[in-house]
């Protein structure tokens, strides 16, 4: 095995994307993703159980296509990593058996890992090694969270997460508010160009002098995000338009629940890395997609004296690639493989970077 | 032939089997049975048993595709197609409530028989046999009460038993704790591969659909 370059792959099935990525060190050789986002259009959101059938039908023919398209055959592989958390329970649990499976037909080491840093992993296949002092934003249907990257295989800490819906959850309930279908986010991206983000005033949620504090004096929820209010606030709003028979501007509501969900992440995302002294910023997650995300969050770390890095989009949503790229990390830095006797953690926190034998 | 078994539709349970012949020998199982732990136990079982076995080979696998509940019932078909996979060796299914009627029909039962087993929200998956053990209806997943008028073997017998009585089955004691195992599985696909019957594929059966509904608002209700 070449320590400084190892052949990995990685397995993601944590909500709805059944991925398979191979990587050799941090070169991209495949990323093979199989959705089963279609069938959850209906429901406008993520049902788990539709969710963990799909990963189960999905996961041997995805897993046979990136072999062959990377042309590597198993015998070859270094190393297996697959996601054990954080996400839906059911859904993990089958890339999970998978990917043990797998470990014990090869004899290869398997590495569980979690999805949250390999969201920040997944940069050094654009871009090599990650720059020192680097804070992470991650934004998509399930996680908001901003994290402080000392080191991506042993120092990941949590410095804000969102205290209830995750920004891309509250994107697909105001989209079903507006009747604009299932997933929310690019559709409210684009309606929100032909409206005006200053036409309604939705709450920044988090954003009291109560939970905000000061720098030298936190408050509880300094760099923490909430936005269930918001989301209340649009249906609230719409209700109100509904009442007096008038009809309800879609245009103005998108691009005002829009500029408060951006304005606040970009706030405090800013704010926490100026204060941690992360003078670098990692964006991820499938939100990572949105255009007003990415216009001010540019600008804001542009005025701050922060460098920003925006993975291509195809390596910000769900994928296997960042799961064998943080792999490929733990790999070379040496850390010990988990073996075959883990269980899922929907919950796994970001400090566990990779679960203990 | 070699045959690794597999069944995760209540207990994770596992056993490698050899056949010569008619003869089959158990090399060796293990079966946890917390009923919660399938994707935690799973894989270092069969690790185990193939290494008791000099690390051969298995030569195909067979794999309980349910009925059960749905989350453990994945994780022993996740693990079965993707090792026939990394084998490169065939994986086939058997139904799970097959296992119990194998040794249901060795008790010898006069009449036909039902296997059930705990389908969970107060109902049971359950089939019906010919009391030499071949499956004629289901399986099916309902009320007790649903039940035909037969003995009904298995833990579904168990956990209803005031219940089927009533209704005029009869609930075989002996067996009324009774979950599908591997080895009665494998013995069950060695048997049916020998004499040339065919084996079903590993579609789970997962004989419910998801619970989810479609929110009003999806059906244009509010707007």
């Amino acid at each position: 095995m070449s320590l400084s370059a190892p052949l990995v792959l990685g397995i993601e099935s944590s909500c709805d994307e059944t991925g398979v990525g191979i990587v050799r060190g941090t070169e991209l050789l495949v990323n093979a993703v199989a959705s089963s986002m279609e069938e959850h259009v209906r429901f406008g959101g993520v049902i788990p159980e539709i969710a963990s059938r799909a990963h189960l039908d999905a996961f041997v023919p995805t897993l046979s296509a990136a072999l062959k398209e990377a042309g590597v055959s198993l015998a070859q592989i270094d190393a297996i990593a697959v996601t054990s958390g954080p996400g839906l329970s059911g859904a993990l649990m089958v890339g999970v058996s998978a990917a043990k499976a797998l470990a014990l037909a090869t004899g290869k080491p398997l590495y569980g890992i979690n999805h949250l840093v390999a969201h920040v992993g997944v940069g050094v296949l654009d871009g090599g090694a990650l720059p020192e002092n680097l804070g992470a934003l991650l934004v998509s249907g399930g996680h908001t969270e901003i994290l402080q990257v000392n080191s991506l295989t042993s120092d990941v800490r949590l410095l804000g997460a969102t205290i209830d819906d995750a920004a891309g959850e509250a994107y697909d309930k105001v989209a079903r508010l507006l009747g604009l279908g299932y997933p929310g986010g690019p559709v409210i991206d684009a309606l929100a160009k032909e409206g005006d983000p200053k036409a309604i005033r939705f709450p920044r949620g988090l954003t009291l002098p109560k939970f905000i504090g000061t720098a030298q004096e936190p408050g509880k929820h300094r760099h923490d995000f909430s936005f269930s209010g918001l989301k209340t606030a649009v249906a609230r709003c719409v209700e109100q338009y509904q009442k007096r028979g008038e009809e309800v501007p879609v245009a103005d509501i998108a691009a005002s629940f829009q500029e408060a969900v951006v304005d606040v992440i970009t706030a405090k995302a800013v704010r926490a890395c100026t204060e941690h002294g992360l003078n670098n910023l990692l964006l991820g997650g499938g939100v990572a997609a949105n255009s007003r995300l990415r216009e001010l969050l540019a600008a804001r770390c542009a005025s701050a004296g922060i460098t920003l890095r925006v993975p291509p989009r195809n390596l910000c949503t769900d994928n296997g690639a960042m799961v064998a790229a943080l792999g490929s990390q733990l790999v070379s830095a040496g850390v010990a493989p988990t073996g075959l006797g883990f269980s899922t953690d929907s919950g796994q926190p970001v400090s566990l970077v990779s679960l203990l034998a | 032939m070699l045959l690794l078994a597999i069944d995760t539709s209540a207990n994770a349970s596992t056993a490698l089997l050899r056949s010569r012949g008619t003869v089959i020998e158990v090399l060796g199982s293990c079966t946890s049975e917390r009923g919660n732990d399938h994707s935690e136990v799973l894989a270092s079982a069969i690790e185990s048993l193939l290494a008791d076995a000099s690390g051969q080979r298995p030569e195909a696998i067979a794999v309980g595709v349910g009925p059960g509940p749905f989350t453990g019932l994945r994780v022993g078909l996740a693990t079965a197609r993707t090792l026939g996979f990394a084998w490169d060796v065939p994986v086939h299914g058997v139904v799970s409530l097959d296992a119990i009627a194998l040794e249901a029909a060795a008790d010898n039962p006069e009449t036909d028989f039902v296997v059930a087993i705990d389908a969970r929200r107060k109902e049971l998956y359950w089939a019906r046999y010919s009391s030499s053990g071949l499956l004629m209806d289901g399986p099916h997943v309902s009320v007790a009460e649903e039940l035909p008028a037969l003995p009904v073997y298995g833990a579904g017998a168990g956990l209803y038993a005031e219940r089927l009585v009533a209704s005029g089955a009869t609930v075989v004691a002996e067996f009324a704790d009774a979950h599908p195992g591997a080895v009665a599985l494998g013995t069950r696909a060695l048997r049916a591969l020998a004499s040339g019957e065919a084996l079903e594929g590993t579609e789970p059966l997962y004989l419910r659909e998801s619970d989810a509904k479609v929110p009003a608002v999806m059906k244009g209700k509010l707007l």
